[in-house]
């Protein structure tokens, strides 16, 4: 089977009840993407499917043959972190470390989600552009558990790197 | 996880011909394999439905929306349509799961996503929805996420979805395929079934039958709201929901379409409790009597009682937001 990680090619030969997850750690390893609860609860290992943040424990190796995947280990490197992962350096938007990676590639979805004018449960108005206030940034982030509690300082990171955008 | 055989479907009607008893169609798959792996489900096959062309929301001729069953919960909420007409579609979808989730989540699995109940996740416990006949340990056990309305000695548990109770109160139909080629639209009214006897059986679904579409009427009169009280603030089921969509005209209640989840082992609807309503003025009285028909037959199993109070407070909390009328 061919899959697309990080714009490079890789060839395994996977059953086919591996989950996405496991190809990229247990196969390819490429260890960045966590696994926490493995049912979809935490998002440590939350990953870019075409563009689009996923739960990549629930969803299996085969299903992904011709899509596009990115891991943290596609987002930045060492020496050119990707924006995100510099501004959680900046704000300690971690402790252990373990959630950081789903918490960097969920982020990296969400300012998208919000870009394209998506609206969250939080959102007064459905329409027009989003704002993405610290209760926008929190309920938008919600699928990602971080057991050491560094949100605010996670918050802090990602409204930086939002407001740069904007 | 068991092992399984896996194929990729390029039609629906091939689809459909692979379909059968131990077969699933897997979309998102965040129900399906999430159960998977605690082999509470044990297919022998998984038809891939992901690659169909299912994707599109359209205009329907009576100015209503066809969806089709792939397209995913994230699309669904923010689409153009269903924020400016669907708003309690939108407000339910928003409510459920997480951003990773409803990205993947698709419209037909969602409807057919099974309950959160502790015990049917159990394998090493008896559950007659998992395991007909073995028993039901939450009717005398943990039963605080329970439903309180339509439950049944064999079966207590609520069908967990947020988007279902949106599309009950909207009066979606839901479009069908079967193996032998036949279409059927069924109501969502008729699409979920009681458990009586058969917990196990929860919809009217055939072997085979793959959702293709969900459809919804012309946008109704009023305002619409989705509330969903539960443990936390974001991403957890509700414990009671209220889809509502409310029209009053002249001092008058003229519309009332009422979905509620948390309550049922369906999401539910009650025309009683909508009769209360319309043709009065909105209020005190008009709200209670609604709340009065809904819960008339609601049943607590102990941990649950909470949440027929919970319910009655909802309910009225939505009627007054939506009519404007505090009194
Ligand atoms: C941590 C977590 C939190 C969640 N929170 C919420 C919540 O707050 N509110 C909520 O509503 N939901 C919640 N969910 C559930 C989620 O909404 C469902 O898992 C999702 O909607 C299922 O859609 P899917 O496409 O992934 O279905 P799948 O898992 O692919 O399929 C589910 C079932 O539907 C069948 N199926 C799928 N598509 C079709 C079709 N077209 N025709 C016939 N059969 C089909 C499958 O065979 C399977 O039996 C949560 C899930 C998780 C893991
Ligand atoms: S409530 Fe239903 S799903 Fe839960 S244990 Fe009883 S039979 Fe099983």
């Amino acid at each position: 089977m061919h899959f697309t990680i990080n714009g490079q090619k890789y060839e395994a030969d996977v059953d086919v009840r591996t989950s996405l997850l496991d190809l990229l750690r247990e196969h390819l390893g490429l260890t960045g993407s966590k696994k926490g609860c493995d049912h979809g609860q935490c998002g440590a290992c939350t990953v870019l499917v075409n563009g689009r943040r996923i739960n990549s424990c629930l969803t299996l190796a085969v299903m992904h043959e011709d899509d596009e995947v990115t891991t943290i280990e596609g987002l930045g490197t060492p020496d050119k972190l990707h924006p995100l992962q510099a501004a959680f350096v900046k704000h300690d938007g971690f402790q252990c470390g373990y959630c950081t990676p789903g918490q960097i590639c969920s982020a990296a979805g969400m300012l998208d989600e919000a870009k394209k004018g998506w609206p969250s449960h939080v959102s007064e108005r459905l329409e027009g552009e989003v704002e993405l206030t610290d209760a926008e940034i929190s309920e938008r982030m919600s699928g990602n558990l971080c057991r050491c509690s560094a949100y605010p300082n996670i918050v802090d990171a990602i409204r930086e790197v939002a407001g740069e955008d904007a | 996880m068991k092992t399984f055989d896996y194929a990729r479907a390029d039609s629906p009607e091939a689809a459909t011909r692979e379909g059968g008893e131990k077969v699933r169609f897997i979309a998102g798959g965040t129900n399906l394999l999430d159960l998977m792996k605690l082999q509470v489900e044990t297919p022998e096959k998984l038809i891939d439905i992901t690659r169909l062309d299912l994707n599109e929301v359209e205009d329907t001729d009576e100015g209503g929306l066809r969806i089709g069953a792939l397209v995913p919960n994230a699309d669904l909420a923010a689409h153009p349509r269903v924020v400016k007409d669907y708003e309690v579609l939108s407000r339910a979808l928003l409510a459920g799961a997480s951003g990773q989730l409803r990205n993947k989540a698709s419209t037909g699995g969602n409807l057919l996503q099974r309950t959160r109940c502790y015990y049917f996740y159990d394998t090493a416990v008896a559950c007659n929805k998992r395991e007909p006949g073995s028993g039901c340990p939450a009717r005398d056990g943990f039963n605080r996420i329970h439903a309180v309305l339509g439950t049944s000695d064999k079966c207590i548990a609520t069908h967990p979805g947020d988007m279902p109770v949106a599309m009950r109160a909207l009066d979606a139909v839901i479009v069908t395929l079967k193996p032998d080629g036949d279409k059927r639209r069924i109501s969502i009214h008729d699409f979920y079934r009681l458990p009586g006897d058969t917990p196990e059986i929860e919809t009217v679904l055939e072997s085979g039958e793959l959702i293709t579409h969900v459809e919804l009427p012309a946008p109704p009169k009023g305002k619409q709201t989705y509330r969903k009280v539960r443990d936390r603030a974001s991403y957890a089921f509700a414990l009671v929901s209220v889809a509502a969509i409310v029209a009053v005209e002249d001092g008058k209640i003229t519309n009332a379409q009422l979905g509620f989840g948390g309550l049922g082992p369906m999401p539910w609807r009650d025309a009683t409790a909508e009769e209360m309503l319309v043709g009065k003025a909105p209020g005190k009285a008009a709200f209670e009597a609604a709340a009065d028909a809904l819960l008339a037959d609601a049943q607590g199993f102990g941990s649950n009682d909470f949440k027929i109070p919970l319910a009655r407070r909802t309910l009225i909390a939505v009627l007054r937001e939506l009519t404007g009328v505090t009194a």
